[in-house]
């Protein structure tokens, strides 16, 4: 393995997350980093520029570990960023790898203090010999500091590989979920998590699902939803008992056992799981469809929404790379009237709820200049290819879109394609 | 459970008991795909999830290292003195039981991402 192609895999982008304000945007990679950009201040100046996202912090977050006891080698990507809201100056992240959870403390600096008594201006020590007077040292302007410094480290509670984080909604608390246990923390205890699920079996001959994501509800901070490799998602409250195994709600669609085949279980896989900013309604991600949920209806989602249907026809070739196993994340816009998810080929689908009307868009810097309107994409099913349309057969399935984000109030996206970020804006009219 | 070291092909994995490969005619595309699949693969079991293939996925990261078997290589190393220029992999136990030298070299990224060098566009 020569020295590009390790640099290459560590700037693949794994996470994607705006802040609660919009205002800073961080990604995690495989390479254990996390990037924040910020997004400038409009300026009177240059009005047709709305705010860009420049680079603000980064740092190495997590550093790839092995545990000789397990005999476990521990990757530093960074599976997920979770922001908490701003109570103060400082912005506080949380970034997760496989095994640990880290809260980082994001601040400025841009005031120094200068006229120490026992230091001099570089820092050397002064002989206090030849110290006669006391002087107050005053804070003096320096260029802006930006740095990351880590302030909780919450380890050594996950035998499987985390896989969410979700911040709670009373600001105290938070969960970290694995492939069978979701543990819940508080931010001020790190020796300590209390375990609200389990689904691990007795035996383990008997397992046949696991935990593949979680998420705390908006609003309610008893509740959370987790979902399963077997399509499913149950709802808990923790008011109703200390450890949640037993869910107060159980999604799930009914399948067709006409329907049935090989694939079935893994393409319903459930990926993602979000709730809409409302907290009436969830979407949960598969192989082939986005789903959203009422929160009040559990025998079937409200709406279902083909992402890339022409897969079905490829599922043979797509287990064999085993790109069908592949983990594609969702978002919903700030008002909850517009999701989307990721695809292949850097392709990336949009859906109105309201209008039904569907967009698939390419996240690439060779089919479209900076600051040009992207041109909607479409794939050829079929044997009459027009000339815009891409057959299914040219597809890339290396250039796969997992992780998108989007703005909290305003229509910008961000969009992960491997190792590029790309920031979309609406179009200024 | 065989404890090999990690190899992405899941349909060896499957395969438990052998089955009768039935024609099964495509009217569903998913169904003409699990015929194909099943051709290459005669031995794959009919449920693909079930206990062997989620093992698999909790799995990830596992390497084994013997610390008994990696102390008695680097002795016969020594007693046959050869050069310390990295061990001989004839001497490691097995074939699949690396030694600390065999992982990967997983230092710490020190370069800065690509992201935070560049220019937003």
């Amino acid at each position: 393995r020569n020295k590009t192609t390790c640099l290459l895999k560590a700037d693949i982008i794994s996470t994607v997350e705006f802040n609660h304000t919009g205002e800073l945007l961080a990604t995690g990679d495989k390479g254990g980093r996390v990037v924040i950009f910020q997004r400038e201040q409009e300026s009177k100046n240059q009005v047709h520029r709305r705010g860009e996202y420049n680079v603000y912090s980064t740092f190495q977050s997590h550093e790839p570990e092995f545990d000789y006891l397990k005999s476990l080698e521990i990757e530093e990507k960074i599976n997920k960023i979770r922001w908490l809201p701003q109570q103060n100056a400082a912005y506080f992240l949380l970034s997760t790898n496989d095994k640990t959870v880290k809260l980082w403390k994001v601040s400025e600096r841009d005031k120094r203090p200068e006229g120490y008594n026992l230091k001099d201006e570089e820092g050397r020590l002064r002989d206090p010999a030849t110290i006669t007077t006391l002087r107050v040292p005053v804070l003096r302007p320096m260029d802006l500091m930006v740095e990351a410094t880590p302030r909780r480290v919450f380890a050594n509670a996950h035998t499987y590989h985390i896989n969410s984080i979700s911040v709670n909604s009373d600001y105290e608390t938070y969960m970290s979920a694995d492939d069978l246990r979701i543990n819940l923390w508080n931010f001020e205890i790190t020796n300590q998590s209390f375990n609200i699920v389990d689904i691990k079996p007795a035996n383990m001959e008997e397992l046949t699902e696991v935990i593949t994501a979680a998420e705390f509800h908006p609003h309610h901070c008893n509740t959370f939803v987790y979902s399963s490799s077997k399509g499913t998602i149950r709802l808990c409250d923790m008011r109703a008992s200390a450890l949640c195994d037993r869910h107060t709600k159980f999604f799930e669609e009914p399948e067709d056992p006409s329907n049935r085949s090989f694939f079935s279980e893994i393409i319903s896989s459930i990926s993602d799981v979000k709730f809409s900013h409302s907290g009436r309604y969830i979407m949960t991600r598969d192989y082939l469809t986005v789903k959203v949920w009422d929160l009040n209806m559990e025998n079937r989602p409200i709406e279902t929404y083909q992402v890339h249907d022409y897969l079905r026809s490829k599922l043979c070739s797509l287990y064999e790379n085993d790109c069908i196993f592949d983990k594609f994340e969702c978002v919903w816009n700030g008002s909850d009237s517009v999701i989307m998810t990721g695809s292949y080929n850097n392709f990336f689908r949009m859906f109105d709820r309201n209008t039904k009307r569907d967009v698939t868009l390419e996240a690439s810097r060779e089919n479209s200049k900076p600051r040009a309107i992207l041109k909607p994409r479409k794939v050829c099913v079929g044997g009459k290819r027009r000339k815009d349309e891409i057959s299914v057969d040219s597809l890339d399935f290396s250039k796969k879109i997992l992780h998108t984000a989007w703005h909290p109030s305003e229509n910008i996206i961000a969009v992960a394609a491997t190792n590029n970020l790309y920031i979309f804006q609406d179009k200024v009219n | 459970m065989s404890q090999k070291q990690e190899d992405e092909n899941p349909a060896e994995e499957t395969g438990e008991e052998k089955q009768d490969t039935q024609e099964k005619e495509g009217i569903l595309p998913e169904r003409a795909e699990e015929a194909k699949l099943k051709a290459k693969y005669p031995s794959l079991g009919q449920k693909p999830g079930g206990s062997d293939f989620l093992m698999k996925r909790l799995q990830k990261g596992q390497k084994y290292f013997d610390s008994g078997d990696y102390n008695m290589a680097k002795a016969k190393m020594k007693n046959k003195q050869l050069p310390s220029a990295g061990p001989d992999k004839n001497l490691v136990t097995g074939d699949h039981i690396p030694t600390p030298q065999d992982l990967p070299q997983r230092k710490s990224s020190l370069v800065t991402s690509k992201l935070a060098g560049g220019q937003v566009e």
